[in-house]
């Protein structure tokens, strides 16, 4: 029997839910695998229940924690993709302002909109496992569904970025006079943004046991304060930002 | 008397969320409306504060889908806001990263999001189940947009590699080179779009409007220009707002904007309207071939015309190939005079003008942000086209009604989640 496959989208870019669609030559043996019964960035239809309902996006509205509850409640299995739906993402930087403030400046006073702080999927109802990344890695995926397939649980990677960044043979971006949150970000995307000359922002989140202290530590040898370490580094974690206090 | 209502909850093939709402009493005109309910983020809020140096990293995940038009957009602003003109080097390797976006882009909504309506189907899954060597031409075009972008950009959706006025990592010559092999092998992949595309059933239907779109000859204006509208011709980057007039219209969460009449289209139709003599040959072969005239007011008519664009980038994406390997590539470090001040980028996003405005503190921060999305703009005119479309189908089955008035929507390739914002 093939797994019904939900894909489901909160508040986010649908980056991640597109990605799956980027898997263009791995599609037609996707979908032979899968059975997608609801995905409404791309097909018509819904259904009742699914065996594993993916989720793009994280949650800020009421209407979203309904959503999410239900959505619990008919799937078998639910794995959060995405950096929005994994940490709350880029969404959380909207968290410090009064949500009515926000409103009313974009739709004016007194505005009805349904609006609460940015969180995570696993804030709101027990996850089963979670897919890093802004975006998510294409083959992560694959490899996820794969192990899905043969009924295991696949793995989550839980070496920091810097493992695959120094594989990938890269100048390490502290010794060309930058900062990157690599040393203490989970690993799985093969140091992807430091290879294209980036640093790594830290969208995957930390690993486990991040040593933060370490990290805090040559942030400020390369000579920023503590204010700017958390201005610099929240912009996929905001969520997390206390990390740094 | 019984009163016939029709209520879509959600549209699907779309990226965010937006609805249908068909409203019609027993022998009165149907009323209709369209509403975004997409979740909005509050981007111009989270943008401030932003140092310069992260601004586009943030801006680009406006949109996973024309995540490349933001970060454009953005770094436009920010470099105009402080007075930096990028080298030609640059420009090149944008135009080119830009057309690896607006042929996946494209391909997405033609094959997989618009195009299963001209087919009966919901979805492109059971097209592949059907007729695999039917779909596979778009997707190995939508695969190849997606490779331009993980070589000249470092990934497809969020790429890294550019930044204000330089490029963090050069493509190699090798991989210039296996990109040109690979966009003159993508030819025939067009043709087998252009015959698969060419008598599927465009429903007739017509409603002149304004179109706007940049202009900026000898270009087919896709990265700068300034704005153009057929009713009122050319107006300055910076009179955008003068344009645009951004309006709220509850209980949307997204804007809709109007100018000289009560609502203005944008996208491949618009551009097609503003630009046509400025597209390469064979972009005009396949436009004739598949019917597309730039004199056409049909809103159907603008999946169609997406087709002639990527014919189009393919052969610019080529020819800036080969300048790129002709002048050589170096590497540039040029100095950012961070200073106080204001700066207005705008792009043609796969699906319309698109505009990011910053003002800059003195310290690199943005205090300011404006961002006008090419859905917003649309929505007025899918509005106003839905009000003509039901109209000018007196008697047309509930069902049917809907699946047409969801079909006009799709037509627009909309970007909900963009529009919010």
């Amino acid at each position: 029997m093939r797994p019904r496959v939900a894909v489901f989208d909160l508040t986010c870019c649908e980056g991640c839910e597109l990605q799956i669609l980027n898997c263009e030559e791995e599609l037609p043996d996707l979908v032979a695998a899968l059975d997608i019964v609801e995905f409404r960035e791309a097909m018509t239809g819904r259904v009742d229940d699914c065996d594993i309902a993916f989720i793009d996006g994280a949650c800020s509205r009421r209407s979203e924690v309904a959503a999410l509850k239900e959505i619990r409640r008919r799937s078998k299995m639910v794995i959060p993709i995405g950096s929005c739906a994994h940490l709350g993402n880029v969404n959380c930087l909207k968290n410090p302002y009064p949500m009515e403030e926000l409103a009313a400046e974009e739709f004016g006073p007194g505005a009805d909109i349904d609006t609460i702080p940015a969180r995570p999927i696993s804030a709101v109802i027990p996850i089963d496992y979670f897919i890093p990344g802004c975006p998510i890695v294409k083959d992560e995926f694959l490899r996820v569904v794969e192990e899905l397939l043969a009924g295991r649980m696949p793995r989550q990677p839980d070496n920091p970025v810097c493992a695959e960044c120094k594989a990938a043979e890269n100048v390490c971006v502290f010794d060309l006079k930058r900062t990157c949150l690599g040393p203490v970000t989970r690993g799985g995307c093969a140091a992807t943004c430091v290879t294209a000359g980036a640093v790594c922002w830290g969208c995957r989140g930390f690993i486990d046991d991040p040593n933060i202290a370490a990290e805090r530590l040559i942030l400020r040898q390369a000579g920023l304060s503590a204010g700017d370490i958390a201005a610099s580094f929240n912009l996929f974690n905001a969520c997390q930002e206390a990390v740094w206090k | 008397m019984t009163t016939l209502k029709i209520r879509t909850e959600r549209l699907t093939r779309c990226e965010g969320h937006g609805r249908l709402i068909l409203r019609a009493a027993d022998g009165g005109p149907p009323a209709v409306s369209w509403e975004i309910n997409e979740s909005p983020r509050f981007f111009e809020a989270m943008m401030r504060g932003r140092p310069w140096l992260d601004a586009h990293v943030l801006a680009s995940r406006v949109c996973g889908i024309c995540s490349v038009s933001h970060l454009f957009a953005s770094l436009q602003a920010t470099e105009a806001a402080f007075g930096i003109v990028p080298s030609a080097q640059t420009l090149l390797l944008r135009k080119l990263l830009y057309a690896g976006e607006m042929l996946e882009s494209h391909m997405l909504h033609i094959y997989l999001l618009a195009g299963p309506d001209f087919f009966g189907a919901g979805s492109v899954i059971p097209l592949l189940e059907k007729d695999p060597e039917a779909v596979m031409p778009g997707l190995r075009l939508k695969r190849l947009g997606n490779e331009i972008m993980e070589r000249i950009g470092g990934r497809s959706i969020h790429p890294q590699s550019p930044t204000l006025a330089k490029w963090l990592r050069l493509p190699a010559k090798e991989t210039l080179r296996h990109l040109r092999g690979r966009l003159d092998d993508a030819m025939p992949d067009i043709q087998a779009a252009v015959r698969l595309f060419r008598g599927v059933p465009v429903p007739a239907f017509s409603r002149p409007t304004e179109y706007i779109a940049l202009k900026h000859p000898p270009e087919y204006a896709l990265l700068g220009g300034h704005i153009h509208s057929t009713d009122t011709g050319a107006h300055p980057l910076d009179d955008y707002l003068a344009v645009t007039n951004e309006y709220v219209a509850p209980p949307s969460t997204a804007k809709f904007t109007r100018h000289a009449r009560t609502s203005y289209a944008v996208g491949a139709l618009a551009r097609l309207k503003v630009n046509y003599d400025l597209l390469h040959p064979l972009a005009k072969q396949v436009a004739q071939e598949l019917g597309v005239a730039p004199s056409s007011c049909n809103p159907f008519m603008n999946t169609l015309a997406q087709i002639v664009e990527c014919a189009h980038e393919i052969e610019e994406a080529g020819g800036l190939i080969d300048r790129l390997l002709q002048d050589g590539l170096r590497e540039e470090d040029p100095a950012i005079p961070v200073a106080p001040g204001r700066g207005v980028g705008a792009v043609e996003a796969p699906r319309g003008l698109l505009v990011h405005d910053y003002t800059y503190d003195g310290s690199g921060r943005i205090t300011h942000a404006n961002l006008i999305i090419p859905t917003g703009q649309n929505n007025g005119s899918i509005r106003d086209d839905l009000e003509a479309l039901v109209a000018a189908n007196p008697g047309m089955g509930e069902d049917e009604l809907r699946r047409l008035c969801e079909m006009l929507i799709r037509s627009y390739d909309p970007c909900v989640g963009c529009a919010s914002h």
